[in-house]
């Protein structure tokens, strides 16, 4: 599903990403942890093409993300920190809004499905500046997901939200995972990603430090992993 | 596609501005002060005065227009939105189409409220006979002003001090457009005798505003790239 070969990302004078090699299939979930700057979200970004690569290749079912973007876009789906949504307008004009330019099909029945879905029936024509950070993840959970994408990133998406939010996020996860979709998820929250990923990477000074699997749930054996890589200096590869 | 995706990204900008009015607001406001400000520093009774009003009508257009161009982006900053746009399937020039499409829109509100208030302040009448020629010259000024600023919004947008970047790379690119608007202008206005030279500079405007248009649309892209 994507394929990531020798990518370098510099912002200014700073070199983020020095010479990601990444192999992930389809329907694979994948966790990546890495301490604060290693990295990580700027990996996200070049894949949810947000950036571009400064050296190196990414591709996405095949296809050159510097060349075929337009097309890629309909296939990813990108949760970051910030919710993306427009704050005077209420979840439903903003799924409204978001679904029509991802040119979606039925809009009005994939709306109120999703708002459904997580849960914001009750405000569904309430502005979205009046919602605590969990109702506002929840939206921008939706709006990620309004055209169904086969790939989803996601940026600490835990992060800030109440039980029944995790719950939703999580039940949103386990059925793109059915659906055979492909999902990548920075987190530092190890009980999460021991839950969720079936496969984790750990991003060390802009390199792929550590790539394996863990028992699912174990969240004890994971973090001791981490920590062995990011405190115990193992190097890059 | 492009135009439907560029429509929809004006019609979300004009809706947000008709839930909020924040922008056509102060727009209307600061234009309104212009006016008012200028109608009491000159005598409006005075012959020599209304020669200024063709350079009066482009001084709200700018400063009115220049509140609205700093809106367009930076609102998006907030939450972010800008990135949603752009991991979009969309074409990026849709974006700068769409945006160009509600400032030009605004600002026309703006003219038609701002202008027929300034004549009447100042006591300005005009041969009628030119008023398509008039509203011709108002039109191709605005478009060229928004093209211009709506690309350099963009640009400044992801500057951490926007509203003051705005002006200072945005007059010196357009000070040929408002030259050549205010000169048309002029002719119209006051000595439509000379109405081959009002087209020369109509040409001048035109040409200008195909060239900073096409600009836009093409480098938008680069401008919104990390």
């Amino acid at each position: 599903m994507i394929e990531v070969n020798g990518l370098v990302k510099r912002i200014g004078d700073k070199t983020i990403l020095r010479g990601i090699q990444l192999k992930i299939n389809k329907g694979e979930t994948v966790g990546i942890l890495g301490s604060n700057g290693a990295g990580k979200s700027t990996l996200l970004k070049v894949l949810a093409m947000i950036m571009k690569p400064t050296f190196g290749t990414v591709t996405i079912a095949g296809q050159d993300i510097r060349k075929n973007a337009t097309a890629l876009k309909q296939m990813v789906g990108f949760l970051p920190h910030a919710s993306m949504v427009y704050d005077h307008f209420s979840p439903y004009e903003n799924l409204k809004f978001f679904g029509s330019i991802y040119h979606i099909p039925d809009l009005e029945l994939r709306v109120s499905e999703l708002i459904d879905q997580v849960g914001l029936k009750l405000f569904t024509h309430e502005p979205v500046r009046s919602f605590s950070r969990g109702m506002m993840q929840r939206i921008a959970i939706a709006r990620a997901m309004i055209h169904r994408p086969q790939l989803l990133l996601l940026d600490e998406p835990h992060t800030g939200l109440d039980q029944s939010a995790v719950e939703i996020l999580n039940q949103v996860i386990e059925e793109m995972k059915k659906d055979q979709a492909t999902i990548l998820m920075v987190t530092h929250d190890f009980m999460q990603a021991a839950k969720i990923c079936d496969r984790f990477i750990i991003i060390k000074g802009g390199r792929v430090a550590d790539d394996f699997s863990v028992a699912e749930g174990d969240a004890a054996i994971l973090y001791e992993r981490y920590k062995q890589v990011v405190e115990g200096g193992k190097a890059g590869c | 596609m492009l135009i439907k995706d560029a429509l929809k990204i004006a019609k979300k900008d004009l809706y947000t501005e008709w839930k909020t009015k924040a922008t056509i607001g102060a727009m209307l406001i600061f234009s309104m002060l212009v006016v008012l400000v200028f109608s009491f520093a000159f005598d409006p009774m005075r012959a020599n005065v209304q020669a200024l009003i063709p350079g009066l009508i482009w001084v709200l257009v700018v400063f009115g227009g220049m509140l609205g161009l700093n809106r367009a982006f930076v609102a998006e900053s907030k939450n972010d939105t800008i990135f949603a746009l752009n991991i979009a399937p969309i074409d990026a020039s849709s974006v700068y189409l769409g945006k160009c499409l509600a400032n030009f829109i605004l600002l026309l509100i703006v003219e038609l409220i701002a202008i027929p208030f300034l004549f009447l302040l100042f006591d300005y009448k005009f041969d009628l006979s030119y008023l398509g020629h008039f509203i011709l010259v108002l039109l191709i000024g605005t478009f060229g002003f928004i093209s211009a600023g709506t690309l350099l919004a963009a640009l400044s947008a992801q500057t951490k001090s926007a509203e003051m970047i705005l002006p200072l790379l945005l007059f010196p690119i357009v000070s040929p457009l408002l030259i050549g608007v205010t000169q048309a202008t002029k002719v119209f206005l006051n000595s439509p005798e000379n109405l081959s030279s009002a087209i020369s500079w109509i040409q001048l405007v035109g040409a200008y505003d195909v060239i900073i248009f096409a600009a836009g649309f093409l480098l938008y892209e680069y401008i919104q790239e990390v």
